[in-house]
């Protein structure tokens, strides 16, 4: 009984630690938390000077001249939509074919070797991406693909203009390039998360292989797939260095596909380490707030849905 | 009923072999950026590797030679820095978010994580900017890799905490039945049993933080010297890429393919090993 006892008292003696821990936890994770507001905070006190000169109307303008100390948002919140967009529509077909590819038809090891690669394609750095587009990609638009396009597709508004090599075009392919790895792991995730049931169910009453990925798979995936869409679109939303080299870095509304624009991002990256002018610097930080508020928005809708879909149980994706 | 009738038409079977080819040809398409870009910077970038580039400066304009021997000690210590802030506080709050995971606080943080993850680098490095190059009144690599961190942390909570969910539960449990405390369990036996697959997802983050070019352009900018504080500019690998690639001079845009295929190297090979290292535990991904 004494023995008892004194094994008891030795535990609480060591247990006694145990808040501490979980209250020193708790204090790193709640610091983190408030990363973002610091964030905010911080882009805040930057762009202070711009958001009283100019209110909720500098998303709206569009003109931006910092000699002048002019500066309106519009035309590179209009980029960065037009880039992502299109980046999204030459991205989205090829990540969810590969994603049905990896679940659908592939053996294990050929799913294991593809999905290990297109997974690095995420890890190049964004800054090769923009060297490698520069130097092949921007010259075979010019000389090649646009032209082609022009001569047979000028028809459809947008698709004329001088033949630059880079601009919106180079930088919206250079961009679905970048996001497919992240579009198609999740859609995978999302196609992985249908019971096997459901497809031996469609086999049974006689469908075809096709028949089946369509009725079992995509068919009740689509908001999963949707999330995935999203969450592709967040990153393109924020990518800097690629478009930034490829762009054009023009700050005009771009009326074709193939003129030379500017994203918010492009140009903060190209204007920010020149700045000096206190409403300059604030400009600049205003459109990195906005940048932070959309994409913000965008991911925090698309990880609710991936999360429900991927992951019912609750937890990260 | 007639077996003729089971038969699948030849207008489905058609439509069947149609759509497997396709899903084929998209994932091949998938795959051709990878080997193009792959193939062209090792084709540009390894004729210039050579001592030189890991031991020199950058010459002037006009001269032949020259290295990026800064750039790659820059990044080096950028990352380094960025990882003692940024790996412990990560690997602390996947802890907290994988053992502690009832607490209605751990949404809060999970979300937070989350969503700290998706904020553009560019703008983080406003924020460093904002942060530490204002008050200090100068570009630095303090402020570089401060940015760094922040894009590293939730990256690392979040690989932690799913590799501390995968180590069983029973483990925990027998530990704490020999009266061992909670901290000890969670230190000593929980985190040293994931201590892989942590390892791993550390590994994989550093490598994606060493190609980060758009947080450093006004955080730690760039120098022309050896890094030699904290509190000066630094060169980095990255940052050397996008400005020597825009530069109207052969001898930097060799440096720059030289140094992207570095880059790439780095993260080819630590996902090769890594891939290579957690092969065992197979498609659980």
């Amino acid at each position: 009984m004494k023995a008892m006892t004194e094994v008891n008292s030795v535990g609480s003696a060591r247990k006694s630690f145990d808040p501490i821990f979980e209250r020193g936890l708790k204090f790193v994770a709640i610091l983190v938390m408030s990363l973002l507001i610091l964030i905010i905070f911080f882009l805040y006190q930057l762009a202070a000077p711009a958001i009283h000169e100019y209110g909720w109307g500098f998303m709206f303008k569009s003109d931006w001249n910092p000699a002048k100390l002019i500066f309106g948002a519009y035309p590179f919140i209009h980029g960065t939509l037009i880039t992502s967009l299109f980046a999204l529509a030459l991205s989205v077909p090829v990540s969810i074919g590969t994603a049905l590819f990896l679940t659908e038809i592939a053996s294990r090891q050929v799913a294991a070797v593809i999905g290990f690669l297109v997974e690095l394609l995420a890890a190049i750095p964004s800054v090769v991406y923009g060297l490698w587009g520069l130097t092949v990609l921007a010259p075979r638009v010019r000389v090649t693909v646009q032209p082609w396009l022009s001569e047979h597709l000028s028809f459809i508004p947008g698709f004329s203009g001088m033949p630059y090599g880079v601009g919106v075009f180079s930088a919206s392919i250079v961009l679905a390039i970048m996001i497919t790895p992240t579009i198609t792991s999740i859609a995978r995730e999302v196609f992985r998360a249908v019971p096997h049931a459901q497809r031996e169910a469609a086999l049974a009453i006689g469908a075809t292989h096709s028949e089946m990925i369509w009725l079992s798979v995509v068919r009740v995936s689509w908001s999963g797939v949707f999330g995935a869409v999203v969450l592709g679109l967040g990153r393109a939303l924020g990518e800097t260095m690629a478009v930034t080299m490829l762009i054009g870095n023009r700050n005009e509304v771009a009326n074709s596909l193939f003129s030379p624009a500017q994203t918010m991002a492009s140009l903060i990256a190209n204007e920010y380490p020149e700045a000096t002018n206190p409403l300059h610097i604030g400009a600049l930080a205003y459109i990195g707030l906005i940048l932070f508020g959309i994409s913000f928005i965008v991911q925090g809708l698309a990880r609710r849905i991936v999360n429900r879909v991927a992951n019912p149980s609750g937890g990260g994706a | 009923m007639n077996p003729a009738d089971f038969q699948i038409s030849i207008a489905r079977r058609l439509k069947n072999r149609f759509v497997i080819l396709l899903l084929i040809a998209l994932a091949c398409v998938a795959l051709i950026p990878l080997i193009h870009v792959l193939h062209y910077v090792y084709a540009q970038g390894l004729p210039h590797w050579n001592l030189n580039f890991f031991t020199e400066l950058p010459k002037p304009v006009g001269e032949s030679g020259g290295g990026l021997g800064n750039a790659v000690v820059g990044s080096f210590f950028l990352v380094l820095v960025a990882a003692i802030v940024g790996v412990p506080v990560g690997i602390l709050v996947g802890i907290f978010l994988s053992e502690y995971s009832r607490s209605a606080l751990a949404g809060w943080v999970r979300t937070s994580i989350e969503l700290l993850s998706g904020v553009p680098s560019i703008v983080l490095g406003i924020f460093a900017y904002s942060a530490i190059v204002v008050p200090i009144g100068h570009f630095s690599m303090l402020a570089g890799s401060f940015a760094l961190a922040v894009i590293l942390l939730p990256v690392v909570a979040k690989t932690t905490e799913e590799v501390l969910k995968l180590i069983p539960s029973h483990i925990r449990e027998a530990g704490l039945a020999l009266g061992i405390p909670r901290w000890k369990v969670t230190l000593r036996i929980v985190l040293i049993a994931a201590r892989s697959g942590i390892t791993t997802g550390v590994a994989l983050a550093l490598a994606r933080v060493a190609g980060e070019t758009a947080p450093l352009l006004f955080t730690a900018l760039s120098s022309q010297h050896w890094p030699r504080s904290l509190l000066e500019p630094a060169a980095s690998l990255p940052v050397q890429i996008y400005s020597f690639a825009l530069a109207p001079f052969e001898e930097w845009n060799h440096l720059a393919w030289a140094a992207a295929s570095v880059l790439v190297s780095l993260t080819l090979v630590t996902n090769l090993i890594m891939k290579w290292a957690t092969r065992s535990r197979g498609e659980s991904r």
